[in-house]
């Protein structure tokens, strides 16, 4: 491990090694050459016993000092800072939730411009879950109310919990939330009464302390929940695309637009302008436009307009190192300030657009809505102009690309399992898991870490699960490293699928010859990182297919290179709705052993859900798969227990 | 007997002088102490947020409480005498324990934050029954009734269940975690289990639930209810006032041979909880490698060796068990008394009412019986069809040199609890009513008809040493023969019917007092005489002089009946003097036919309580069975808590079933025509003797018939309207109080 740090070509990716190997020694920077020279970081920082709360500090844990100069203890100094960590990300996915809210609000109140509710059937889908009356009403009203109801989730001070969560979990979980006090009534309520929490001098009891960073993070679900269903509304439910992924996607005679970061309302309008907009390309004396993307926008166009895949998040400055990118248009999140400088090394041109989200020195158009698809031909303009810039002589663009087929909502999924069993499409699933076909479910979510080998762990844990028949779904930068190494496709199945998972996935392409023209991929993209919410959505259809609470399901998720706080969020979210969580970065938390044993442990007796810290990706994979084992040994224990001693209902123990 | 699981230096000590010199002061165990600390925080804060949260919810007046227990929350109640029934009460409780959490990490602190957990785990498990009742689904038990306290009291107090084991976590494999939990079942131990080894131990089809003496009790905080079931004892069987933590905390450590045994990884709360147990004096062995730093000496164990594990658990304990093996190829223990075998199960029965059988123990002389025999005339199992139900008889010869035909009866008696004691077998009823079935699991195993004959020999001259010498079991299964020796049974139970109807109190010069009770309930003593058996319904007269004759100095002594002060009340000078100086100096007189003056007092392991219910001018009885309401306005646990422990409560009265059929059954107080209430169960088991009974005392047949069950009410209101249409005696009789 000492030696590999080192060595700055810490990826598995074969397009980026490539690219850093062109750009060795050439002074041109990337967080590979950062990270190396970041060493070594902080170990009181790295364990999360550095306070830097109040400015008295930073107080830091050691044998001499055993508290902070307030005397908080190291599980008070962990607890806050997981908080604060759960609040970056819970405001962050909130945040994009309510811009589509705000986009679908001018719609609802007859202000269409440029959007428009693009799927009608999901509007009435989710208004109906949420008990908003359908029948006989004008898609206009049913979205007034629901974006009503939205609007409430975001801002309700008291009196009404969450109805997104009462409405999306079993009502056990509900519940249990209401037991331990950590039912959200809004999502900024919540953030601010966290953040009041963490003040100096405000809340030092351990548990008091982690179980807001729970509802904090229950707020975190809401948030992604409202920016997936309303995005399905605006934009369209997924459906299988097929593509090209990695920088091989790039090409040498067209307009390459990279867009990056997480929201698709200024993404797909992109896509829109740069599709309309070739004879422009044309009279620049490119091919056409190309539109490409990096992060989670990049998932969100590729899920609805099949838009490839250019990279995931720690290769984003190589992307614009292969000098093919004319403009990386960004809006917010996981957004390195590091591609403002390698840029300008190149012809490409960064455009920042959104007001939260700038960088100094890039080509800013503060993107409006209201003028939505002009804004959107600016900024396609401005890569246009770029491409004339473009020096030939330094695009090395890796011949480097893999299939993708994705579009995997979990409506296309359900429909597609519903060619097996049309009356109950999740049983598909059960039974598989029952008869031991398959050994469970996994969810692959999260990030890119340095602190890890590029790419490496989504890799070796996703093929090991697929090995040993997991059925596997996954989203984010996890998916787009499967995107990019070639494990979105059906050869990959062939590859690396055990025989168990094989059979399964082959009875899904026999079943659904008429309406898949591509066989099933080895892991099925759900979507962007807030699309997560598909994937719980499954784990909650499982758990009422088997008529448990969802800590009894044998489906876990794992974030094997964990970064942003929103991974955070999403994986405390996931222990609290039930799910074991896998995170293949070591958070700042084993510095106050009491919080760490909430997490590795006694989360599992109070919530269901617990988190494993594993970096090694062989090992994080035997965890995974005995967290599965684990689950489905006490299913059948419990149904062997119900039938010898005639009970009416399983054992509601897990 | 004389075993108590303490070396006899510790017994002199104050409480806490027992675990001096455990912890080396110059290098204590400090990271097991921050786990403890760690582990107690979490748990009370979690407490706090449930009950705080509770409060908002439901208000600090809602009830709070578990269900079937006459004890509220027992760990409270026990060890700090609250009597809790409201959400809001919890407050201040749990902020004094929130408060005794010191940062300091020493054994001292370790062992009061186990204290607090225990408290919290109570509070979070109390607060969970708000839910409702039943909260768990078969084997899981979650928290055990009172009922269930009592049921095993007896086994309890005369040590036939040796110890408690505390099962924790989860082991390497189902088979090793089967593998001890049968041993300590063989070895008759009472068993709580908790996490994943009540997993293992269902897919291991090990025998689970109450009728096992194994609980199963759930995850996580519902260990607790081993402590709060163990808790239970102190204050039902021991008379310690509520509240007195270090009298209680000493019954714990002398009476309950509690030890836990921790499996896989521990986690802080785990480990908190751990130090509950040795709070309560009970050594904790984990069977795990812990480093240096996380043990201490006879009290936190590490011991990977599974192999071993039991055998140290004992010895650390103080445990010594008397083994007994019987050449049979099934297990045989008490664990499996309360087994029943389904018809689906069943590979042959006989008796029941549906086929002829009989049971007989029979005195013979010295030359008519060949020590050690066992013969089978008739058909064994291998030449019998599975599921058949076929003739049987067994019949025992005994032969001792201070053996005396009394006793015939009272050995022929406990072929019942030794044949249940084998694991497959199954007994119901005695004499000719018996009725045996025998599983297919059992017969699988090597089941043949002479294993009745190991087995009853085995343990018959284990348990009556001193007046069995020899035996000889024949068990016939010819139809013929069964027949045949059928009437001879007859004729000898007609013989012992006539001896006993000629057995009263008045015909005999001694009673025997049963102190047998005292390992749990020092208090208390039961005064036996022909015509009242024992509370706990286990020990009769006959059965107290063959006990005498076994032990001379045993917990049945004669009692010289001498110096009448009431004959009508029952009252005697000798009598008065044995409960004086055998309760401590606590009860002074105690009458032994009145329940309203100076009535006897109770241990805890009575089948029934009988209440005043002064609107009827009679009395109601209540059994162990009934969990229901009663017209005395508590159920049997809320009685129960009342009048157990060594303690007169006039109007109030543990006893067993069969004294309600004796002449002598309150009769200061008017007799059985005081009785205006009973479940239906219990009239239903007393059957036609009871119309005996009442016709005897020149009631009518028909009195039955005017006895209220829970089918007519459960309140006064409900019930006197039918006791007035019934022209119940009990109404115009004279004024109980």
């Amino acid at each position: 491990m000492a030696e590999k740090k080192k060595d700055r070509n810490r990826t598995i990716d074969p397009a980026a090694l490539e690219v850093l190997a062109k750009t060795e020694g050439s002074g041109i920077e990337s967080c590979y050459d950062r990270y190396l020279n970041m060493q070594p970081q902080c170990q009181y920082g790295n364990t999360g016993i550095c306070c830097t709360i109040c400015i008295q500090g930073p107080c830091r844990i050691t044998k001499k000092a055993s508290k902070g100069i307030c005397g908080a203890t190291s599980y008070t100094i962990v607890a806050r800072n997981l908080i604060r960590h759960v609040l970056g990300g819970t405001a962050a996915h909130s945040d994009h939730g309510l811009h589509t809210t705000l986009v679908l609000k001018e719609i609802a109140e007859g202000h269409e411009g440029d959007y428009s509710i693009t799927d009608s059937d999901k509007l009435k889908r989710v208004a109906q879950r949420m008990d908003i009356p359908t029948e006989g009403r004008t898609d206009r009203e049913i979205l007034k109310d629901l974006v009503d109801l939205a609007l409430q989730e975001f801002s309700r001070i008291d009196g009404t919990y969450s109805k997104w969560i009462e409405k999306t979990v079993v009502p056990q979980r509900v519940e249990k939330f209401l037991d331990c006090n950590i039912m959200p009534y809004s999502i900024h309520r919540t953030v601010s009464e966290s953040m009041a929490q963490t003040h100096m001098g405000m809340d030092a009891d351990p548990v008091n302390l982690v179980f807001q960073a729970l509802k904090a993070a229950l707020c975190d679900y809401m948030g992604m929940h409202i920016a997936t269903d309303l995005s399905d509304i605006l934009f369209g439910t997924p459906t299988p695309v097929v593509t090209e992924a990695n920088m091989g996607v790039l090409e040498e005679n067209m307009v390459n637009i990279a867009l990056h970061g997480h929201n698709p309302v200024l993404s797909e309008m992109v896509v829109k302008a740069a599709r309309a907009m070739t004879d422009e390309a044309k009279a620049a004396g490119a091919e056409g436009i190309k539109c490409m993307g990096i992060c989670c926008t990049g998932n969100e166009v590729l899920m609805r307009q099949g838009v490839p895949p250019l990279t995931n998040f720690l290769s984003q400055e190589l992307a614009i190192m292969t000098g093919a990118v004319d403009a990386m248009v960004v809006d917010v999140q996981c957004i390195m300030p590091g591609i403002q400088a390698t840029a300008e090394c190149f012809h490409t041109k960064i455009i920042t657009t959104m007001t939260n989200a700038k960088i100094p020195g890039s080509y800013y158009i503060d993107f409006d809505e209201a003028h939505a698809f002009e804004k959107a031909q600016e900024i396609v303009r401005v890569a246009i102009a770029a491409f004339k810039e473009r020096d030939k002589s330094r695009v090395k663009i890796p011949k480097i690309k893999n299939k993708v087929v994705a579009g995997f909502s979990l409506e296309v999924l359900t429909d597609l399992l519903s060619s097996i069993n049309p009356d109950e499409p999740i049983k598909v699933v059960t039974d598989a898991v029952d008869s031991g076909e398959l050994a469970g479910v996994a969810l692959f979510a999260g990030c890119n870490n340095l602190k890890v080998m590029h790419d490496e762990s989504h890799f070796v844990i996703a093929t090991e699960l697929a090995k040993n028949n997991v059925l596997l779904v996954s989203t984010g930068c996890a998916a787009g490293t499967f995107a990019k190494l070639g494990l979105l496709n059906s050869d990959a199945v062939e590859k690396y699928a055990g025989d168990g998972l094989k059979a399964f996935l082959n009875r899904l392409n026999e079943a659904n010859k008429d309406k898949m023209q591509e066989k099933m991929p080895l892991i099925f993209h759900m979507g962007s990182c807030v699309d997560n919410t598909r994937c719980y959505d499954f784990t909650n259809a499982l758990a009422k297919q088997w008529n448990v609470d969802v800590p009894k399901v044998p489906f876990v998720a794992s974030a094997p290179e964990a970064m942003s706080e929103k991974a955070v969020s999403i994986g405390s979210w996931c222990v609290t709705l039930g799910i074991p969580v896998h995170v293949g970065v070591v958070p700042p938390i084993p510095g106050s052993p009491l919080v760490d044993g909430i997490a590795l442990q006694i989360a599992h007796d109070v919530y269901g859900g617990y988190f494993m810290w594993e970096e090694d990706p062989h090992e994080a994979a035997k965890k995974l798969l005995a967290a599965l084992n684990e689950r489905t040994w006490k299913l059948r224990v419990h149904r062997m227990a119900q039938q010898k001693y005639e009970t009416e209902t399983i054992s509601t123990t897990w | 007997m004389t075993e108590t699981g303490v070396r006899s230096k510790e017994w002199e000590k104050s409480f806490e002088e027992i675990y001096e010199g455990a912890v080396d002061e110059s290098n204590p165990p400090l990271a097991l102490f921050q786990k403890a600390y760690d582990g107690a925080i979490i748990a009370t804060s979690y407490a706090e947020i449930l009950l705080s949260q509770a409060i908002r919810r439901y208000g600090p007046d809602h009830p709070v409480g578990y269900p079937d227990t006459g004890y509220y929350l027992p760990v409270i109640m026990n060890l700090s005498g609250e009597k809790v029934t409201k959400l809001g009460e919890l407050v201040p409780i749990l902020n004094r324990m929130r408060n005794q959490i010191k940062e300091e990490l020493n054994f001292y602190n370790a062992r009061l934050c186990g204290e607090s957990t225990a408290y919290a785990a109570e509070i979070i498990e109390a607060l969970r029954y708000l839910k409702g009742e039943k909260l768990h689904v078969d084997p899981w038990t979650g928290f055990l009734g009172d009922p269930v306290v009592r049921r095993y009291g007896i086994l309890l107090v005369d040590w036939t269940i040796p110890g408690q084991a505390v099962i924790v976590g989860k082991a390497k494999s189902t088979e090793a975690l089967a593998k001890i939990v049968s041993d300590l079942q063989n070895k008759g131990f009472m068993i709580f289990m908790a996490y994943e080894v009540v997993d293992q131990a269902i897919e291991a089809g090990l025998k689970l639930g109450i009728d096992f003496i194994t609980f199963t009790l759930g995850n996580f905080t519902q260990v607790i209810h081993a402590v709060n079931y163990a808790l239970r004892a102190g204050l039902a069987f021991g008379g310690i006032a509520p509240g007195l933590r270090e009298e209680q905390r000493d019954y714990q450590r002398r009476r309950v041979r509690a030890f836990v045994l921790h499996f896989g990884e521990r986690d802080e709360v785990q480990v908190a909880a751990h130090f509950a147990a040795i709070f309560l004096g009970f050594p904790v062995l984990v069977a795990e490698e812990l480093p240096a730093d996380e043990q201490i000496p006879n009290w936190y164990i590490s011991h990977p060796d599974y192999d071993t594990l039991v055998q140290v658990a004992l010895e650390v304990r103080g445990i010594k068990l008397k083994i007994l093996d019987i050449p049979v190829p099934f297990a045989v223990a008490p664990a499996f008394e309360g087994e029943a075998i389904r018809k689906k199960d069943m590979y042959l029965e006989f008796g029941g009412g549906r086929t002829p059988s009989f049971e007989l123990v029979k005195m013979v002389g010295e030359n008519e019986i060949e020590d050690g025999k066992v013969e089978v005339i008739g058909p064994d199992v291998d030449q019998i069809e599975p599921g058949s139900a076929i003739s049987g008889g067994i019949y025992v010869k005994i032969y001792g040199r201070k053996m005396q035909e009394d006793f015939e009866g009272v050995l022929e008696r406990r072929i019942h609890d030794f044949v249940n004691y084998g694991e497959g077998l199954w007994h119901t009823g005695q004499r000719n009513t018996c009725w045996y079935r025998v599983s297919n699991d059992c017969v699988a195993k090597g089941f043949r008809f002479r294993h009745y004959g190991d087995l009853l020999i085995a343990k018959f001259k284990d348990d009556f040493p001193a007046i069995v010498d020899r035996v000889q079991v024949t068990i016939y299964t010819d139809p013929k023969l069964v027949e045949e020796k059928l009437e001879e049974a007859r004729e000898v139970y007609a013989r012992r019917d006539a001896r006993l109807a000629g057995l009263t109190d008045e015909s005999v010069e001694v009673f025997y007092s049963c102190t047998l009770c005292q390992s749990f309930a020092p208090n208390h003593v039961c005064v036996v005489t022909p015509e009242r058996l024992g509370l706990c319904g286990a020990v009769s007269w006959l059965d107290g002089k063959a006990s005498n004759e076994i032990d001379p100095t045993g917990p049945n002594q004669p009692i010289k009946k001498e110096g009448v002060i009431d004959e009508g009340k029952g009252i005697w000078t000798s009598v008065n003097e044995f409960v004086y100086n055998n309760t401590n100096r606590n009860i002074e007189e105690c009458s032994m036919y009145s329940f309203i003056d100076r009535p006897m007092t109770s241990c805890g392991c009575f089948e029934c309580i009988m209440a005043i219910v002064p609107e009827a001018n009679g009395v109601m009885i209540t059994t162990r069975e009934h969990g229901g309401m009663t017209p005395c306005g508590m159920n049997f646990s809320t009685l129960a808590g009342t009048v157990g422990g060594g303690i007169q409560t006039p109007g109030f009265m543990g006893h067993g079933r069969a004294f309600i059929l004796s002449k002598k059954f309150i009769k200061a107080d008017g007799g059985l025509a005081r009785l205006v209430w009973m479940p239906k169960e219990l009239k239903d088991w007393l059957g036609d003797d009871l119309r005996k009974s009442a016709e005897a005392q020149g009631l009518g047949a028909d009195f039955v018939d005017k006895i209220a069950d829970e089918t007519v009410g459960t309140s006064t209101e409900e019930i006197l309207p039918f006791l007035e249409e019934k022209g119940h005696p009990a109404l115009t009789m004279e004024p109980l109080m």
